[in-house]
């Protein structure tokens, strides 16, 4: 992560924050029935969206506010933009603030590009004729020369954020507050936009961005806050709350172990059962998440029912897409097993190191009689489903340790790039 | 304008780093920045006026042509056929003049009150991604109405001078008259759209209300027959209860017509612009001290309509 230089003024400071709103029951719109019902006064649901919330954001810092939808990070961000108002505490922010949120920055649907762009900026700020300079650098950053006549309402939804996001940028806004833009955009603009984020790093703006995607936490902010229920839940780095939040986007349904029989998805001749299966760290807990880099053991006690000469364990473990990440067999280790008498049991044991990608993995244990392994005596999925937790998605399936290297190649002698 | 009442446990805590400056104040109606607020106004209520312009084949030519179709009505049948106004008394001298003049400051009455109920509503995509200030809906669409406004009375001045009207010195009171109408229009736009925020059946309920008040300003009935009816009532051959109820409280009625500062508006309008044989306003309510009513209740609204949009613009982005 790059190191920051440490200003003494921090753009941003919040202190103690928070937001309540007040969610009638049953909310009366209309004068006949408060009239009807005067005494009756509505009654309010109090919905705390942020408790005590305190950080600050340094001068050219990237920040992140990551957690799961209704977090209140969203809320949190419309706080900072002085869109909602704050119920205690107080935040301070000094320069000029650019907002890009929920993929639009208000526009109206029956003007042109040109004069939508020209009333945003004079809506953050800008004099009628510095907002009429920046229209053209405007659009061409969003590539719509050809559009910018058009009606708004005749653009696709790609032209619009596009638009949304090119004048949320050309403001020269010292603070830019950003809400899931990277959901948005095919994966050139997308590539345009970091590209952006990086040189306003440079150039010492300072960039407040919310998000779900860990990817770009990790890969563009020094610092994250993450929220649950409108809390704190972590403040630090982004790698620190990437894993925080993910243990808390799957912690709760994932558990570490199961005797479920689901039932569904078992096949085989039944001479054999998996009675439960289950994962254990390199300290035979059996943790929610995983980290990265551990060594782990999914383990399954099988029942014989009958007498069974030479079984071969199994085991898939299949990520989010379905797709086989690792598979293993007692096949290769040992093709003859032995001879296992019925009512005997079992433990069969894969451990490995964890060098799988960040993300949810279902566990597939089958056993099957000698030979091809196509004879299925027992199939036993979805009992329970572990996550990974990593610094970082690459895109891989797997994350090996790579050794990356990249050196000068001497003048006249070969190139050589080591992967 | 009360900006510390919201923090007050916090208030003496100290500020945590040096060189900061006040914090933030979420969402209110004005701004620091009095330029800022204008040029968002402006560009507002010109974009509005641009897609008027633009977006139909005849563009423009429906503004103007909605309020002369309306007075075309209203002088055949009215004026034509039912003879009201058009009895050849000196009052009633360039009737239609006066009776288009009112009808296009009643027009401006009309879409800058009923176009600003939904008006913070409509623009819920604004208000709840951008921060500014609240007041600039209300106001752009007041001053789209204005814009209006300035364009018919241009129409009004050629057919009052077609009509034979000579200028008078006293056209120079038409900012005055204006000023009334703006002030008094103001204060309904800024209450109303604050208050469509949490009630939504302003909106029909303004529809009515906005009926009421055309019948019940100098728009077709003029002035003097309402002090005909309310003042000197004629004895009737056959007394009925509504007869002994004007004649018993004639008086209260005209004064509570009178409050409306649209009566005082229209009225100079057609004293100060039309013809001297109508009476001015000042004369209809018994001397220039009368005056004070009609603009007191003008003021009174306007200082509502701003303290209701004031308190309400901190929570509208919450409440749409």
């Amino acid at each position: 992560m790059p190191q920051l230089a440490s200003h003494s003024t921090p753009p941003i400071v919040a202190r103690s924050v928070s937001k309540t709103f007040r969610v009638p029951e049953e909310r009366t719109h209309t004068l006949k029935e408060t009239a009807l019902h005067p005494l009756r006064r509505t009654r309010h649901e109090s919905f705390s969206a942020l408790k005590d919330i305190s950080f600050e954001v340094h001068r050219g810092e990237f920040f992140g506010i990551a957690g799961r939808n209704g977090s209140g990070k969203s809320t949190l961000l419309k706080c900072l933009a002085g869109i909602y108002g704050v119920d205690h505490g107080k935040i301070w922010m000094e320069g000029r603030l650019s907002t890009f949120i929920e993929l639009g920055v208000g526009f109206n649907q029956d003007l042109a590009a040109r004069d939508n762009v020209v009333l945003n900026g004079i809506m953050m700020g800008l004099t009628p004729r510095e907002a009429r300079r920046r229209v053209d650098e405007v659009i061409d950053f969003a590539e719509l020369r050809e559009f910018e006549e058009l009606k708004l309402k005749n653009y696709s939804s790609g032209m619009h954020v596009r638009l949304a996001f090119s004048v949320a940028i050309q403001v020269d806004a010292d603070i830019l507050l950003v809400d899931e833009v990277l959901a948005v955009g095919d994966a050139a603009f997308q590539q345009k936009c970091f590209d952006v984020f990086h040189r306003m790093r440079d150039e010492q703006r300072t960039i407040v961005f919310v998000t779900h995607d860990m990817g770009s936490l990790n890969r563009f902010c020094h610092r994250a806050l993450l929220l649950e229920r409108g809390e704190t839940v972590h403040l630090g780095e982004p790698h620190e709350v990437a894993d925080r939040y993910l243990e808390i986007n799957f912690g709760r349904e994932a558990n570490a172990g199961g005797s479920g029989d689901t039932g569904e998805g078992r096949g085989g001749d039944g001479d054999a059962r998996v009675l439960e299966a289950w994962i254990e760290d390199e300290h035979g807990q059996r943790p929610a998440s995983l980290p990265q880099g551990q060594r782990i053991v999914l383990k399954a006690l099988v029942r014989f029912e009958v007498e069974v000469e030479d079984p071969a364990a199994s085991l898939y473990v299949l990520n989010e897409d379905h797709l086989a990440i690792v598979v293993a067999s007692s096949m290769r280790t040992e093709e003859r097993s032995g001879r296992f008498r019925a009512g005997e049991e079992v433990l069969c044991s894969f451990a490995f190191e964890n060098v799988l990608a960040p993300g949810r993995y279902n566990p597939l244990f089958t056993l099957a009689h000698r030979g091809t392994g196509m004879d299925l005596i027992d199939r036993y999925e979805g009992a329970f489903s572990f996550v990974v937790t990593g610094p970082e998605a690459m895109g891989g399936a797997v994350d090996l340790p790579v050794e990356v290297a990249m050196s000068r190649a001497e003048s006249g002698s070969a190139r050589e790039i080591v992967l | 304008m009360s900006t510390e009442t919201l923090t007050p446990e916090t208030s003496s805590e100290p500020v945590p780093y040096e060189g900061l400056g006040r914090p933030i104040k979420g969402p209110r109606a004005l701004n620091d920045d009095p330029r800022r607020f204008w040029h968002l106004t402006y560009n507002i209520a010109r974009n509005e006026f641009k897609l008027k312009f633009f977006g139909s084949v005849l563009g423009y030519v429906w503004q103007v042509m909605r309020p002369l179709l309306l007075f075309g009505v209203l002088y055949v049948f009215f004026v034509l056929i039912a003879k009201v106004g058009g009895g050849g008394q000196p009052s009633e001298q360039f009737y239609g003049v006066q009776l288009l003049g009112s009808i296009i400051l009643f027009t401006f009455f009309g879409e800058a009150t009923s176009g600003a109920v939904r008006s913070v509503f409509d623009r819920e995509n604004l208000v709840r991604k951008i921060q500014f200030p609240r007041m600039v809906i209300p106001l752009a669409i007041v001053l789209l109405a204005f814009f209006n406004l300035l364009l018919n009375l241009i129409v009004v001045f050629l057919f009052a001078l077609i009509s034979g009207v000579t200028p008078m010195l006293s056209w120079l009171e038409l900012p005055l008259i204006l000023t009334l109408l703006v002030v008094f229009s103001t204060g309904l736009a800024m209450l109303l759209a604050a208050l469509f925020v949490r009630f939504r059946d302003i909106s029909p309920i303004w529809e009515v209300v906005s009926q009421i008040v055309f019948y019940g300003s100098p728009v077709i009935i003029p002035l003097s027959k309402v002090r005909e009816a309310l003042l000197y009532p004629k004895p009737p051959k056959h007394e009925t209860s509504f007869d002994r109820f004007l004649h018993e409280h004639g008086h209260l009625l005209y004064h509570i017509y009178m409050l409306n500062p649209l009566v005082t508006v229209f009225q100079q309008f057609r004293h100060a612009m039309v013809t001297h044989a109508t009476i001015s306003a000042g004369q209809a309510l018994e001397g220039w001290l009368g005056l004070l009513e009609p603009v007191g209740v003008a003021v009174a609204t306007f200082a509502l309509g701003f303290w209701v949009f004031n308190r309400s613009a901190p929570f509208v982005a919450e409440n749409l």
